[in-house]
């Protein structure tokens, strides 16, 4: 089998510009809280989501709008929700990290590793009520170190439950390098549960497709779960208004005047650790803004700039298919704008 | 004295407590961003970044603690103590009870709470009262910078679990972590006089169970805690300009609670009016009831409290949690009624 390689696009730059209306939306101020977005993450979701069918279960984390988009929910319902009104997704009761769509069995949380639970608990279900259908479980890699994520690990495996462990490594849970508190590597972490483990360029969609496929297809038939660990970059930061990514970017602005001030008086203050624990530390920070600045003046791996390159041999069908999705997009956010 | 605000003044207590008690540790997500200035001074061995494992680094806090160290543990937000809950509540909280007396559990729990910025109701809970249930966990939140620092002071020195709660409309950088994301172009009622203040020099522990009369009023006494004290402020003036005189309790501490404060002070008015974050039933607000009416005193009773899950859309987030119109119609309901 071969994906539809224009479907997939066509989702992933729905998603994408779906995205990047909810930023500027975000950024107006008509969208309150934190944003979380799931730009970079497109050919991930793209991938596993286009073989789900009716009854198969969703269990989302915090970046949950491009999956939820790409099962099938109304943009316009998500962005109402998004800015707060009653005729929203969840009538504006829950918020990004907190969509729910009961038609397609999808719920998210902004509780990190609680995707792992609910994964099971739709496997279950999809065990007894519905069988030959699968659950999936998108977290990223941070999430891993949750315990109840790691248990979740062993009692899918345990009872073989059809499920599908999608991890998003994006190297970063927030300002932490995911590497520096994760022992071990997550793949012979998952393999030691018992089950398939395969690791890929989260930025390739066919790669994902193919994988994707094999695994909830041996979960419909009755082998048991699988994992899927694939590397993306996440070009937006952790949210938006990422403090760090403005420090890194902005390194002669006032709040990074600010902040190096009170860093230059802590390092020098009586009492505390020995000069070389404190260097330590200084490198610890520096480095981490080198690594943040690293990754955005490098030309991050994009999966829709990808894809469309590897598309664009047809240009006009290309050209066809942009303008369908832009002017999808623009209506919904013509439409998201009327008051209640 | 000195002006900080209030995370500065934290910051300041927490400064001289590692400074002058090498066993004073802190470790949690993304510490050494969040706590950078500590990071820088006191090295990676007392301030050390977690991986995202609640129930066990929360846990471990708790047999650290024991073994001779004193950790603040950070969880982030309250909401998320959800995942470490059986480190207090199964272990944290009985130690000393179990031991006979014998072994304490000197480690303080430091958690963002509360809302006000639309982050929807699994980000904005203050869950005060939920821990303050259990016996052997001390709860404190304060209102102002200054308190801010001498209760973490206080709550360093404590030699049982102290839960630290500071709300996220006084921490500016939470505010702006989670709600202004360094735009403009949002607006948030942070009260001034909670978001900096002036400070001592030295830091000397903010006895806990100990409230603040914040304003005194002979028509009715206002019981608040946290953010809700300057709301009840506020609503304080508006009453007054009607001619009703409210006094204004800061509780401070939830638990242990200054029960003779409480006492004295509703009986001076007869009148008690609570202003609670946290949420209306099994609380802080209840209990608050139940202390006054079981000291035998007369009262009439109103509570402003959040009653559901907290909604996401910020129009609808204002009008359930306590503000002052709210508080100002309950205390009108009381001085009439
Ligand atoms: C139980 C819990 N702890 C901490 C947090 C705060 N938090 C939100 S996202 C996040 C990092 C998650 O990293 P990862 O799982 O890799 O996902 P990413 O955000 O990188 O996609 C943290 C620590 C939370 N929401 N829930």
């Amino acid at each position: 089998m071969k994906p539809d390689l224009w479907q997939l696009y066509k989702q992933m730059l729905r998603s994408r510009l779906f995205e990047e209306a909810v930023k500027r939306l975000w950024e107006a101020g008509k969208i309150s809280g934190e944003m979380h977005l799931g730009i970079g993450e497109e050919a991930i979701a793209a991938g596993v989501i286009s073989h789900l069918v009716e009854g198969d279960a969703l269990a989302l984390d915090h970046r949950g709008t491009p999956p939820l988009l790409m099962r099938g929910v109304d943009p316009l319902s998500i962005l109402r929700e998004l800015l707060g009104y009653p005729d929203g997704l969840c009538g504006g009761m829950g918020g990004h990290m907190h969509l729910f769509s009961p038609a397609h069995l999808a719920a998210s949380s902004g509780i990190v590793g609680a995707s792992g639970p609910a994964a099971v608990g739709f496997a279950i279900a999809a065990q007894q009520l519905r069988p030959g259908t699968v659950s999936v479980a998108f977290f990223g890699e941070g999430a891993a170190n949750q315990g109840m994520m790691m248990e979740s690990m062993n009692l899918a495996a345990a009872w073989k439950l059809p499920l599908l462990f999608v991890c998003k490594d994006n190297q970063w849970s927030i300002t932490t390098v995911s590497e520096e508190t994760t022992a071990g590597d997550l793949i012979s972490r998952a393999r030691s549960f018992g089950m398939p483990a395969i690791e890929l360029d989260g930025n390739d969609v066919e790669a994902v497709w193919n994988a994707a496929g094999q695994a909830i297809a041996d979960a419909r038939n009755g082998l048991g779960p699988s994992f899927l660990y694939a590397q993306c970059s996440r070009p937006e930061g952790h949210l938006l208004g990422d403090m760090l990514l403005r420090l890194a970017e902005r390194p002669l602005s006032l709040e990074m005047g600010r902040v190096l001030r009170w860093q230059v008086n802590s390092f020098l203050r009586r009492k505390g650790a020995p000069i070389r624990a404190r260097a330590t530390s200084a490198r610890t920070i520096a480095a981490l803004m080198a690594k943040v600045r690293g990754s955005r003046s490098a030309v991050a791996p994009d999966p829709v700039a990808r894809l469309h390159q590897s598309l664009s041999t047809e240009g006009q069908r290309m050209a066809e298919l942009t303008g369908e999705v832009v002017g999808e997009i623009e209506q919904i956010l013509e439409s998201a704008l009327i008051p209640a | 004295m000195k002006i900080l605000s209030f995370a500065q003044a934290i910051e300041d207590a927490v400064n001289q407590a590692m400074a002058d008690d090498p066993t004073v540790i802190i470790f949690g997500e993304d510490i050494h961003m969040i706590r950078r200035n500590l990071f820088l001074r006191f090295g990676g061995d007392r301030v050390r970044s977690t991986p995202i494992s609640e129930a066990s680094f929360v846990g471990a806090a708790v047999s650290a603690s024991m073994a001779g160290l004193r950790p603040i543990v950070e969880v982030m937000l309250v909401d998320f103590i959800g995942v470490a809950m059986d480190a207090l509540l199964n272990h944290a909280a009985k130690v000393e009870t179990f031991s006979g007396g014998k072994w304490k559990a000197p480690l303080v729990v430091r958690a963002a709470c509360g809302g006000g910025y639309g982050d929807g109701g699994q980000h904005q809970q203050t869950l005060w009262g939920w821990l303050a249930h259990i016996p052997g966990l001390s709860v404190v939140v304060p209102s102002t910078p200054a308190d801010a620092g001498g209760l973490m002071l206080a709550a360093i020195e404590h030699d049982g679990p102290v839960i630290f709660l500071e709300h996220k409309m006084l921490a500016d950088y939470w505010l702006d972590f989670m709600g202004a994301g360094n735009r403009k172009t949002v607006q948030f009622d942070v009260p001034p006089a909670g978001a900096s203040g002036p400070v001592p020099a030295t830091w000397q522990p903010t006895p806990l169970g100990k409230a603040a009369i914040r304003r005194q009023g002979d028509d009715l006494t206002i019981i608040s805690i946290g953010v809700g004290v300057h709301r009840a402020l506020e609503a304080a003036d508006a009453l007054a300009q009607q001619g009703v005189y409210a006094s204004v309790i800061d509780l401070r501490t939830v638990a242990p609670l200054d029960k003779a404060t409480i006492c004295e002070m509703s009986a001076a008015t007869g009148s008690v009016l609570v202003v609670d974050e946290d949420y209306e039933q099994f609380g802080l607000s209840g209990e608050l009831a139940a202390v006054i009416l079981e000291a035998g005193i007369p009262i009439k009773y109103r509570r402003v409290c959040t009653q559901e899950t907290i909604p996401y859309a910020r129009h609808l987030e204002d009008q359930i949690l306590p503000n002052k119109q709210r508080i100002i119609d309950a205390a009108l309901e009381l001085s009439i009624g």
